[in-house]
This record gives C-alpha cells, sequence and structure tokens, in this order.
C-alpha cells in the first residue's frame, strides 16, 4: 500500500483495515486530486480521484435538481468490486475501492467516521 | 465547438482529449508559440495572443527551473473562480509542444485535465511524424505563414 500524510493516515486506516478493502482515498471534490491514498498496488488512485469527483459533482447536480439534499454516501458495485464514497462539508470526499463481497454497512460506517475526522 | 489543425496528425488525438476532458478552449503549439491544433477559438486575435502568452509562460518557467539548475517544470495550472488554465509540455516525434487547456469548473477538474493531458501527451507521441525535422519559419515567410495557419484553424 501507498502511504498518507501523517495527518490523515489514521481516518484512512479506519476504512482499510476492513476486510475486503483494496484502498481508501481523501479526494479534493472541487479538483478531483487525491489529498491522501492508502492504495494497494494496482489501482489507478489519480485516475479514480479524477473520475470520481467528476461523478460527485453531477450526482450532487441531479441530487438538487431532485430537491432531494446532498447526497451522504453512494456506493457504486461492480462485477470484480465496488467503489463506496462519502462527501465531507467541508469538500473533501472520502473513497474506499473495495472487494465485491465487503461488508458494506462496515466500510460506510467507516467511510461516516472517516468523513468526522477529516471534517 | 470546433476543433481544427495545421497538422492534421494532431487532430483526433485533440479531439478525444476535449471530449474526455470536458476542455473549453485548447491550444496546441510549439514552444514558440507557432499553433499546430486549436479547439473552441472563434477569433484569429484569440489564437495569437493565447498562443504568444501561453509560450512566454513556459518559456519563463522553463528559464526560471534551469536557474533553479532543475529539468523544466511539467506543467502549470492557474485557477480562478469560474476557469482554469492548465499548460504543460510534451514531447513527440515533432519536437516539444506545448498544451493549453482552458476549462470550466462547473464541467471539468484539474484532475480531469490532468488524467487526460497524459493521454494526449502519449496520443500525440504516437500519432506524430517520426524523424520529421521542423520546419524553420523564416523572417520573410512569417506573416504569410502565420496568415495561413489562422486560415486552416479558421476552416477559411
Amino acid at each position: 500500500m501507498t502511504t498518507a500524510p501523517a495527518g490523515y493516515g489514521k481516518a484512512l486506516d479506519l476504512i482499510t483495515r476492513v476486510r475486503g478493502v483494496r484502498g481508501a482515498m481523501l479526494v479534493s471534490a472541487e479538483d478531483g486530486i487525491v489529498v491522501a491514498e492508502q492504495l494497494m498496488e494496482g489501482i489507478k488512485g489519480p485516475a479514480v480521484a479524477a473520475l470520481a469527483a467528476s461523478l460527485a459533482t453531477r450526482l450532487r447536480r441531479a441530487m438538487e435538481a431532485a430537491g432531494v439534499g446532498a447526497s451522504l454516501f453512494w456506493h457504486l458495485q461492480a462485477e470484480q468490486g465496488a467503489l463506496l464514497v462519502v462527501p465531507t462539508p467541508g469538500g473533501t470526499l472520502v473513497v474506499a475501492v473495495a472487494e465485491p463481497d465487503v461488508n458494506v454497512g462496515l466500510v460506510r460506517l467507516e467511510l461516516l467516521r472517516a468523513a468526522e475526522v477529516v471534517g | 465547438m470546433t476543433t481544427r489543425a495545421v497538422e492534421t496528425w494532431t487532430l483526433e488525438p485533440l479531439v478525444k482529449f476535449v471530449k474526455e476532458a470536458g476542455a473549453r478552449l485548447v491550444l496546441v503549439m510549439t514552444s514558440a508559440g507557432q499553433v499546430l491544433a486549436q479547439h473552441g477559438f472563434s477569433r484569429a486575435v484569440d489564437v495569437m495572443s493565447a498562443a504568444a502568452l501561453g509560450a512566454a509562460i513556459m518559456a519563463s518557467t522553463d528559464e526560471m527551473a534551469r536557474q533553479l539548475s532543475q529539468p523544466p517544470f511539467a506543467a502549470l495550472n492557474h485557477q480562478g473562480d469560474r476557469h482554469g488554465i492548465f499548460l504543460a509540455g510534451l514531447a513527440t516525434g515533432r519536437g516539444r509542444l506545448v498544451a493549453l487547456v482552458v476549462y470550466d469548473l462547473d464541467v471539468s477538474s484539474l484532475g480531469l485535465v490532468q488524467l487526460f493531458f497524459e493521454q494526449l501527451a502519449t496520443d500525440l507521441q504516437a500519432a506524430s511524424p517520426k524523424d520529421s525535422v521542423p520546419k524553420q519559419v523564416l523572417a520573410a515567410d512569417f506573416e504569410r505563414q502565420l496568415s495561413d495557419s489562422l486560415n486552416t484553424l479558421f476552416g477559411r
């Protein structure tokens, strides 16, 4: 795994210690740039960050258009894995890349905890 | 918005980049500011100004890096309230080129531009004519060549 700056390491540790999580990142929602990451080899961090932030922007607009407020958590399930994201009020995305059979409830809980730490 | 190229091998990679990165304006030019392709510009004077300014910024940062005994800076990003400007060099068979990208923050982001710029650099490298010697622009021909390029870039 690659490392994260010290202050954010704890927040990412909360997520990556869940069984089935292949990596976690803090991403600037506005810029789509990686702020901190703990990723297994083979995950393209900058690409996931840029595309997740772009998706987050579009989702936010969709939520606003639908009149349902800001998104709190999203989970995209794919054949070979899943992407789970919690946006923070401060404009950071807490992102987890996980195996397909991960305990989604537990990852969600840890993402929300990490989001509280990040602010 | 149209994409046009003076050197046709630049067109396909540029069209792909614009679509994927959501760029609003793009110039691909030589380090001297000679434009090879453009997207989104509607006036020749804007192309000339942007190319001159972009080339000048690259020259300035290259010189700053040289004075610091560093290799040239890879890229420069300048972000405003609504738009961002991304300027970076890339190596091709046609020599070192410079890409100037203007993006709307509503539509794109620095992360997306950086991500797809890497692909643009790879695509331009692959598409560029190998072993080609860049044409020297002589002072006597400069105005005519500039005029020809601008006519091509604006489909005249």
